[in-house]
């Protein structure tokens, strides 16, 4: 049986449609199908991420089992992603994933983006002077969290103190930053 | 309050009337860049409590606000609208299929002259892409810069010193900006010498596509051609390596088009006349074909073969006969070879109106 729109590619697609009571058989090829709006052909779109989540195993053969073990459970404490989470779908869960990851991401960011692992161009006016600092507060404040949980209370006093310093500090140079503008 | 009428009515954005550099080959110029906030689960994987937040803030800051010439922001709320309206802002590029897919909790901000529009809880929490006719992708990116400082006043953008802008997708990290340039190139179409410049573009970064993105082919002879590089590149050197092969498609393209009309002057005539010729008294006719036609009579207007037609007037064709606009026009639901009807009908109806008297 021929498709009965281009009359050209044999009708591999046959249905009925019942549209107010009204049948229509219908035959048609699949090209014909999905121009006709009958099926969704959802073409498999080019699989960057297949490619990518690939890229991610590259190094296996040359690591130990127990390195990879603890590197595919690497958790981002922020929203609970896995490694092996990201390199299933190949893609981070939050802003805090890139420094959970930061030590394995350096070879697949080479191949995707030419060779290069560092940032150059724009940087958000807002945060430019205190981003170093900020980034600091936030490693610390995950080692007090971190001293609690262990119960070093001494240790995590002073951390605590290091922490409201930073944070002055930080205050001050924000304050100054608008001043100054 | 405009509303989403004002998006509706029209299919051609106000900015594409007007003409820009080099607008016979290159129809538009776009840069888009990807932010998210900082700590903040992305689209990906955030509940409902953490996007609802974002599209409430969002909605808060920015509703109705103005920047520079961008005036009355509309924020557009993808849960409240019909699927025939978001297929139809896909279509006017306004905005992506992918945010129709995250409806549930994702919003568009869209300026009232249509050149800027956020999406707002797609792949990234902020998708901020703008626009200008022809070739101009210095502004784009000026602007492009403008609107990001003004987002960064109220929203804290994640952003890391060795990084860049954190993205969900490690492809997009770094400046977070894509730059494309949407061409016609039919003359490089027809003798395939595109395809044989592809991979060299390639090579340096940059990638050639269909007319709506990633995976679409290239109907009617449209291609869109973008960085593919974000990271340890600025957006400067970004945009200098884009402008530098579009300058050269642009002229490959007039030198080919004069080949191919001192070589083959009444093949090449004949076929942007049948192809007038189709568009003006065909009664049934296909997205496909329709857009290949009009493909061909761009170029006659652009050879000079034909001198009473607007060539704006193509620009909006190309929006008004895809699937979603043309039943949004028709004010129904129509089925697929209603559709081909009513395209044909309105494309005659279209060109008689347009046609001067020679």
């Amino acid at each position: 049986m021929e498709c009965q729109e281009c009359h050209q590619n044999p009708a591999t697609i046959h249905f009925t449609q019942v549209i107010n009571g009204d049948k229509n058989e219908i035959h048609v090829c699949e090209k014909c199908a999905v121009e006709k709006g009958y099926i969704h052909h959802k073409e498999e779109p080019y699989s960057l991420h297949h490619l990518l989540s690939g890229l991610f195993h590259f190094d296996t053969d040359l690591m130990q089992q127990s390195q990879q073990n603890k590197k595919a459970t690497l958790t981002c404490n922020n929203c609970g992603m896995t490694y092996r989470q990201f390199a299933k779908i190949g893609k981070f869960g939050c802003s805090q994933c890139y420094l959970t990851f930061n030590e394995h991401l350096n070879p697949l960011l080479r191949r995707v983006h030419g060779g290069n692992t560092m940032h150059e161009g724009k940087i958000p006016k807002r945060q430019g002077t205190s981003i170093y600092q900020r980034k600091q507060l936030r490693d610390m404040r995950e080692k007090l969290r971190n001293l609690i949980e262990e119960e070093a209370f001494e240790k995590a006093a002073e951390v605590r103190d290091q922490i409201k310093e930073l944070e002055r500090t930080i205050g001050q140079s924000e304050e100054g930053e608008h001043d100054g503008s | 309050m405009m509303g989403l009428e004002h998006f509706m009515n029209e299919a051609i954005s106000p900015w594409l009337k007007e003409e820009g550099p080099d607008s016979d080959i290159v129809m538009s110029s776009r840069i888009r860049l990807a932010r998210n906030l900082d700590g903040v689960s992305f689209p990906l994987i955030a509940n409902e409590k953490q996007l609802e937040e974002i599209l409430y803030f969002v909605e808060k800051e920015f509703n109705q606000r103005s920047y520079a010439s961008y005036s009355d922001f509309e924020f557009l709320r993808l849960s409240e609208l019909k699927q025939i309206q978001k297929q139809a802002l896909v279509e006017k590029h306004l905005i992506s299929p992918h945010l129709i897919e995250r409806s549930d909790n994702a919003a568009v901000l869209i300026s009232k002259n249509e050149q800027v529009s956020i999406m707002v809880n797609e792949e990234d929490h902020i998708r901020a892409q703008l626009y200008f006719p022809g070739f101009q992708l210095e502004r784009a990116l000026k602007e492009s810069f403008q609107i990001d400082d003004w987002l960064e006043e109220k929203l804290d953008f994640a952003f890391d010193e060795k990084f860049g802008y954190l993205t969900t997708c490690p492809t997009n990290v770094g400046t977070g900006m894509r730059a494309s340039v949407m061409m016609h190139l039919p003359a490089l179409a027809i003798t395939s010498r595109l395809n044989r410049m592809v991979p060299a573009i390639n090579q340096i970064g940059l990638v050639v596509r269909g007319l709506y993105g990633e995976g679409s082919e290239a109907r009617g002879n449209i291609f869109q051609i973008s960085n593919q590089v974000t990271l340890g590149r600025s957006e400067e050197d970004i945009i200098e390596d884009l402008n530098g092969i579009v300058q050269k498609l642009i002229e490959q393209e007039r030198e080919v088009r004069q080949n191919l009309v001192q070589e083959t002057p009444i093949e090449l005539e004949n076929k942007i006349y049948r192809s007038l010729g189709t568009l003006k008294y065909s009664r049934i006719i296909e997205s496909k074909e329709a857009a290949q036609c009009l493909s061909d009579v761009r170029l006659g207007i652009d050879l000079g073969f034909i001198h009473n037609i607007p060539r704006s007037i193509l620009n909006e064709l190309v929006v008004l006969t895809q699937p979603a606009f043309l039943q949004q026009y028709a004010k129904k639901r129509l089925s697929a070879s209603e559709r081909d009807i009513f395209r044909a009908s309105l494309i005659r109806e279209r060109l008689t109106l347009e046609e001067k008297e020679e």
